[in-house]
């Protein structure tokens, strides 16, 4: 693999780059690997790459239906925080967070990590005591945010309007070290990292069934023929209840539109996320200039990725209402994805009933601040039996009623 | 260079001139021009600068393809960016400036990337600003963000309007071609209800400008004739300025009007937004004309051979006075021949073709045009515009051949169908090898909630880029809407259109077609986001083979023009580079809108005041008027308390509790939800879903009630009421209002629906004062009537009579802990009643109190607020309401769930009060600290606290909380977080800090 370096760009560049290496290597499967990963999102990529860092699994093949990347990777709104409330989720997220913060370097890859600050705005007593809370909760588990008052607010981000008649900003959550990152990069910064380690990443390559035997996963069958493994793991998030069912059990999931749209880009005017839960509505602005908004999902479930109007038309009116002066940009592209939620909001990283299969999916609205860590605590589990990070995370909770519900605090956006 | 002819422009109104600024410069331009013609029209060639590189921009096209002419328009309220100048009318006063550039559009500091862009390569901040790593924040990001991001930010709140309308129709024709015309005629014929919108300001479409022949008729003539017919039939809507945006699922289409851009002086909103149900959708959108790729095709002055046409023909401006033509189709020679007949010389059509072209070719050469054919643009000479072109061959690899001295370039490379509204909801698009482009595939359209196909795509949009078969096209595709629709009046016949026989186009992806790296680095795919051919090969080189992954890698079609003229030629170079079929690689994702739409259009009227209407109580004005600091719960605005002039809103709180302990207080509790509930099968209706047991509570009692979720979650509780045999009033919290009614009609609906239970929200058919104190029954009783003595009404009672002249109706419930009424009078009654109690209670030191005293008077009593001891989390056994949920059901709503082995576990935290050892309040959502960090490194947590306040009534800090295994540990002294490595220590107590027997509310 070729270093990365304004050194190397300054060398190809006086030979019309002809010298670049494919990123990742074309690969087509091999008979049999120790894992197979199905689905090269960012969390699938991660779970690969960390089953190779940290515990030397490289015997490893990630199987895309499609392009890699293409899911809710590609197409989220890139928000990083990790001002949870529950402890398992402070503590997956923030060891995300931190992942993230050296992911440029550990990849040798830009993904573009930006610590430029999350806030999250009050405009409710209600939701000030929830982010109270919150920001108690995060003293104590090692993550860095702070309530911090309407005066404040405004000075991080000037356009905000902390005055509206209806909600005026009360105060806000504010995670310093939140950002945001370049989606795409993240999944190809993975891959290129996951090749370089011998693992087969193989694109246009639908799995078509799952093979057990005696309780105990043996394979896979895909468009590009029958593969076998010794541990299999499933991280197709909208689509992870037809994997399930292809192995034989069910998921509590259910799959539902989750749509984004981004502006016109701009010259910068807002340097930080601020996330409005009360109006139900996100932005942060992209280093291309973009006004980045998200909003909630639709009410029904769905698998197309698509939304109906309605959600972008409640989202940009919150705000507008929040933000007076993007009334006169103008909506560039909307688009949606299909996330997967679980009863509680929180991901499943688990073991399964079938012996040697494994699932990590349900990260509902939130995955992509998740990616690193996620991986990271899903290769332990794979490679260990067990990691302290999926511990709670288990998809048997709910039969237990240990949720983990983080709605209390985050609302509706994630 | 460019400038306006003297005759000519079948657009603009040569008696009316209009001033407009650019840049500060002041020029002159007709009614009826755009502002691109307008500035053509004074020979502005270059109107601002590309994303990336900062290069040198000019006009390249006529329509909402644009890529390059992007001006910020107006100021202050009015001031919007990137605002398309090939779609802005021009009016008197219009001030445009250009973007992306400093310090000025002539000289530019950023143009320096363009020396630097062999060092920026698609993809090349991937590579590049990894080390050191703080730098990315900090140094390498703001540089970046600052050079991008087009046009400036608006700073002032926005001063138009704007609003949404509604409609419903049979046919919705999107484009007024002739296609679309045709169509809208036919449908309109047939009897259906059709609308007909059109994204410019005029009818017609190309024909008119390429003056081509239907019925033996002149286009023009045609178009006008279709109109008259058009405006007489009642079930016609004609909007012009109106684009369809997006279609979306079972028929539903986005359109949006702009009104009044191009007169801004005139009143009303600036934009309406269309949400229109139609039965059939016809798509005659046309198509868009393709650049070449040939090196330094971005220079200004190099156009869309459709655009120097359609300057010439509607607005009568020539883009340059020696124009060379670039081909691979016949329809460029009509830009040619069209040049020729205003005088304007036409150096050479190079026609890539070896061939050459057919009839239209012909009439060039006969009119004395020299023709190149085989030939090709091997690059463009000039830098801030174009001074001349040097030719090579196409099968080469671009040697020169001749240089030709002009100053314009008219390039196209073929159509491309505008297949956008087709494709958002689903219409797949198939490859035609003969005309080199993507058309909707008939046989895969997007389908409607029946499963019929919903959009139909006519004309051009549909792949008949000839006129005879695109009005043809049109006019089936509005008899076949308008009867997939229902209707089949008596219709007309075909219009038959006709075409000059053209030769076939030669599929140019390259010109030359060997051409050098220094030429494909130089070949420009995306004018605005600066991707060249260079950038896909090396995307293609790099493994981002999927059309995303090049997309992404390179930004290609990812500008504000969506990719409109880059897209088929960025994956048509792909496909080469990967060596596979265009069809192969696929198109990206056409999402909406069409092109940008104003946010504000989006959000309509809902804003300020009418963003989310407030809910008002009818004792609402009494609290604004008297001073109420008011906090939003729910969609209403309920007072805070009552701060009296001088007074903190601190002090008005303790002020509050004191007095409603001491003598007597009102609370307008009206927001509070009121379920009516009856039916045979209410009371079991009931029992299921309430904890308690709600079906034997006797008629004329009140009983404290919990509801569940089927997770066993608390999520509500309130006081139920039993009115008759057959009816309950629920009460419910604020906020649960709504969610609750809701709850109660899900389970009604999907689960029990043979269960005979009827639901009304009747929250605001009542308002409901809660009178509230010692001296309670004393201001009551001074108004006269019902008998309200412990005897008559004891607690957990109601009663319905007269107070004074007001009908009520009597709670005794108490949620203060004091001796209190509720009571609930008719809503119109409500204000009168309040004047009622207010003069009345003068006597006995009445005053009125918030929310914040509610709060703290409950938490003094010990009572749990939903929301603060709960959070989706908690179920009633956590808070010690066990005695609150029957033993006797056989089941209830969250029953099953709450015998969940996490449920059962005997370590739940579990509510108990809270006093501080020095008196001090516990801060909101503070945690109680355990003992050493978990396997994450996390301090262990034993409990946190719900609700914290400090009581005036106590006069030190008291709160509850949740504390493991709390009610066995009374009198232990835990440890609460404070602040940043502070902690406060609290003593476990019992929660009823006030009045433990009972005997106030009893009273």
């Amino acid at each position: 693999m070729k270093h990365y370096s304004v050194f190397a760009v300054a060398r190809e560049a006086l030979r019309q780059h002809t010298g670049w290496d494919r990123a990742w290597a074309k690969a087509e499967p091999k008979k049999k690997y120790d894992v197979i990963i199905v689905g090269a999102g960012g969390h699938g990529l991660a779970t690969a790459y960390y089953l190779g860092k940290n515990h030397g699994i490289r015997n490893v093949a990630i199987l895309e239906k499609g392009w890699l990347g293409g899911g809710n990777t590609g197409r989220n709104t890139t928000i990083i925080r990790s001002n949870y409330l529950q402890d398992p989720s402070a503590a997956i997220y923030e060891k995300s967070r931190s992942l993230y913060e050296t992911l440029s370097q550990d990849l040798n890859y830009n993904i573009m990590f930006s610590p430029r600050g999350v806030m999250m705005l009050a405009q409710t007593q209600h939701e000030i005591r929830g982010y109270q809370r919150t920001a108690h909760a995060n003293g104590l588990q090692g993550v860095e945010t702070a309530f911090i008052g309407p005066d404040k607010v405004k000075e991080l981000c000037p356009i905000i309007n902390i005055s509206g008649p209806r909600y005026p900003v009360l105060g806000a959550l504010w995670q310093p070290r939140g950002g945001t990152a370049r989606h795409d990069a993240v999944a190809w910064g993975y891959a290129r990292a996951c090749s370089a380690m011998g693992m087969d990443i193989i694109q246009q390559c639908e799995v078509t069934g799952i093979r057990r035997d005696a309780g105990k996963v043996v394979g896979v069958d895909t468009t590009k023929g029958p593969i076998d493994c010794d541990k299999l793991a499933l991280v197709t998030a909208g689509h992870i209840g037809v994997m399930a069912n292809m192995a034989g059990f069910r998921l509590p999931v259910e799959s539902l539109a989750l749509q984004a749209l981004v502006s016109e880009p701009i010259k910068p005017v807002m340097d930080v996320v601020v996330m409005a839960n009360t109006v139900h509505g996100y932005m942060s602005q992209s280093d291309k200039g973009e006004m980045v908004i998200g909003g909630g999902t639709d009410g029904f479930n769905n698998y197309t990725q698509r939304g109906s109007f309605h959600h972008i038309e409640e989202t940009v009116r919150a705000l507008v209402e929040t933000f007076p002066m993007i009334s006169r940009l103008k909506m560039l592209r909307q688009w949606g994805g299909i996330v997967d939620m679980t009863g509680d909001r929180s991901p499943i990283l688990s073991k399964t009933p079938v012996e040697g299969i494994f699932v990590n999916c349900g990260w509902g609205t939130g995955g992509f601040k998740a990616i690193p860590g996620s991986g990271w605590a899903m290769a332990e589990l794979m490679a260990k039996g067990a990691s302290p990070l999926t511990e709670e995370f288990s998809m048997w909770r709910f039969r237990e009623g240990k949720f983990i519900d983080e709605s209390v605090a985050a609302g509706v956006a994630h | 260079m460019s400038t306006r002819l003297a005759e000519g422009g079948r657009l603009i109104d040569r008696s009316q001139a209009v001033k407009f600024t650019f840049n500060g410069k002041h020029f002159k331009g007709f009614a009826g021009d755009t502002l691109a013609s307008a500035l053509l029209a004074n020979d502005q060639m270059m109107v601002g600068r590309s994303f990336k590189y900062h290069r040198p921009r000019g006009v390249v096209a006529a329509g909402a393809e644009e890529p390059n002419a992007l001006v910020n328009l107006g100021k202050g309220g009015t001031f919007e960016p990137n605002q398309r100048a090939t779609t802005t009318e021009v009016f008197d006063g219009l001030a445009a400036t250009s973007q992306n550039h400093w310090p000025s559009l002539e000289f530019d500091v950023g143009a320096i990337n363009t020396y630097l862009a062999r060092f920026l390569p698609a993809g090349f901040y991937y590579k590049m600003f990894i080390h050191p790593r703080p730098f990315w924040k900090y140094i390498y990001e703001p540089f970046i963000r600052q050079s991008a991001g087009l046009g400036k930010a608006p700073k002032d709140r926005d001063a138009d309007t704007y609003e949404h309308f509604h409609a419903f129709v049979d046919v919705l024709v999107i484009g007024g071609g002739i296609a679309g015309l045709a169509a809208a005629r036919e449908a309109g014929r047939a009897g259906a209800r059709v609308m007909l919108i059109e994204q410019t300001a005029d009818w017609g479409g190309r024909a008119v400008v390429d003056g081509v022949k239907l019925g033996g008729k002149d286009a023009g003539v045609w178009v006008k004739d279709t109109l008259q017919e058009l405006e007489t039939m009642p079930n016609v809507d004609l909007r012009r300025r109106t684009m369809g945006a997006g279609v979306y699922d079972h028929g539903y289409v986005l359109a949006y009007e702009r009104l009044r851009d191009h007169v801004p002086e005139m009143d009303g909103p600036r934009h309406r937004l269309w949400r229109i149900r139609a039965r059939r959708t016809i798509t005659a959108t046309g198509a868009i004309e393709r650049p070449l790729s040939f090196a330094g095709n971005d220079v200004p002055g190099v156009l869309l051979a459709s655009a120097v046409r359609d300057y010439l023909v509607n607005f009568g401006v020539s883009v340059g006075d020696r124009t060379v033509v670039v081909t691979n189709n016949d329809d460029a020679y009509r830009t040619a021949l069209a040049l020729h007949s205003h005088g304007l010389i036409v150096p050479a059509i190079v026609d890539a073709r070896p061939q050459g072209g057919g009839e239209l070719a012909a009439a060039a050469k006969a009119a004395g045009i020299r023709v190149a054919n085989g030939m090709a643009v091997a690059v463009v000479k000039g830098g801030k515009r174009v001074t001349g072109v040097t030719l090579c061959l196409q099968a080469g690899e671009g040697a020169p051949l001749e240089e030709i001295a002009c100053d314009c370039v008219a390039m196209s490379g073929g159509w491309s169908p505008v297949v956008h509204l087709w494709s958002h909801c689903g219409g797949k698009l198939s490859w035609d090898d003969d005309q080199a482009m993507f058309r909707p595939d008939a046989g895969r359209p997007p389908t409607g909630a029946d499963g019929a196909p919903m959009v139909i795509a006519a004309g051009t949009a549909n792949g008949h880029l000839a006129t005879a078969g695109a009005v043809a096209d049109g006019w089936a595709a509005g008899l076949a809407a308008a009867k997939a629709a229902g209707h089949a009046g008596k219709t007309g016949t075909a219009p038959k259109g006709e075409d000059a026989a053209a030769a076939a186009p030669l599929p140019v992806w390259l010109m030359p077609q060997g051409a050098s790296y220094a030429k494909r680095s130089k070949a420009w795919l995306d004018f605005q986001n600066d991707v060249k051919v260079s950038d896909v090969q090396l995307a293609a080189q790099e493994g981002f083979e999927s059309v995303e992954h090049a997309k992404r890698y390179t930004t290609l079609g990812m500008a504000t023009d969506q990719g409109k003229l880059s897209n088929i030629n960025g994956l048509a170079t792909l496909s080469n580079a990967l060596n596979v079929t265009i069809p192969q690689v696929g198109t990206t994702t056409f999402r909406p809108p069409y092109t940008p739409i104003s946010m504000g259009a989006i959000a309509g009227v809902a804003r300020d005041a009418l963003f989310q209407p407030v809910r008002k109580t009818p004792i609402h004005d009494w609290h604004e008027a008297n001073g109420a600091d008011f906090e939003p719960v729910g969609q209403w605005r309920r007072p805070y308390a009552f701060p009296r002039k001088g007074e903190s809103v601190h002090d008005a709180v303790m002020r509050e509790v004191k007095n409603t302990r001491t003598n007597v207080g009102l609370l307008d509790a009206s927001t509070l939800g009121k379920l009516v509930v009856t039916g045979p099968d209410a009371g079991r209706f009931l029992d299921m879903l309430y904890t308690n047991m709600i079906s034997t509570l006797p008629v004329g009692k009140c009983r404290y009630g919990l509801m569940c979720n089927e997770n066993g979650f608390l999520i509500d509780d309130g006081v139920v009421a039993r009115i008759d045999e057959q009816t309950w009033l629920c009460h419910t919290t604020t906020g649960g209002a709504e969610r609750i009614h809701g709850h109660m009609e899900d389970w009604l609906q999907c689960e029990w629906w043979d269960w005979k239970v009827y639901v009304a929200n009747v929250t605001e058919q009542f308002a409901q004062i809660g009178v509230v104190g010692p001296k309670a029954r004393d201001v009551l009783e001074s108004l006269g009537g019902m008998d309200l003595s412990k005897e008559a009404l004891p607690f957990m009672q109601w009663a319905d009579g007269k107070i004074g002249e007001f009908d009520a109706r009597v709670y005794r419930i108490s949620f203060s802990g004091e001796l209190s009424y509720e009571v609930a009078v008719p809503a119109s009654q409500g204000r009168a009643f309040w004047d009622a109690l207010l003069k009345a209670g003068e006597a006995h030191g009445i005053m009125p109190y918030g929310t914040e005293c509610l709060h703290i008077m409950r938490a003094e009593k010990g009572f749990i607020m939903i929301g603060d001891e709960t959070d989706g989390t908690v179920i009633p056994q956590d808070l010690n309401l066990g005695w609150a949920i029957s033993k006797k059901k056989d089941d209830y709503l969250g029953k099953r769930a709450q015998e969940r082995s996490h449920m059962t576990d005997p370590n739940r935290w579990k509510l108990v009060g809270l006093e501080t050892l020095d008196g001090s309040v516990i801060p909101d959502g503070a945690y109680a600290i355990g003992d050493g960090v978990n396997a994450n490194g996390q301090r262990n947590t034993q409990g946190r606290v719900t609700s914290t306040y400090f009581s005036p009534t106590l006069g030190k800090g008291i709160a509850m909380g949740l504390v493991l295994n709390g009610p066995d540990r009374m009198g232990e002294v835990i440890e609460f977080t404070k602040g940043k490595d502070v902690t406060v220590k609290a003593r476990i107590v019992d929660q009823v800090f006030y009045d433990k027997a009972g005997e106030k509310q009893n009273a």
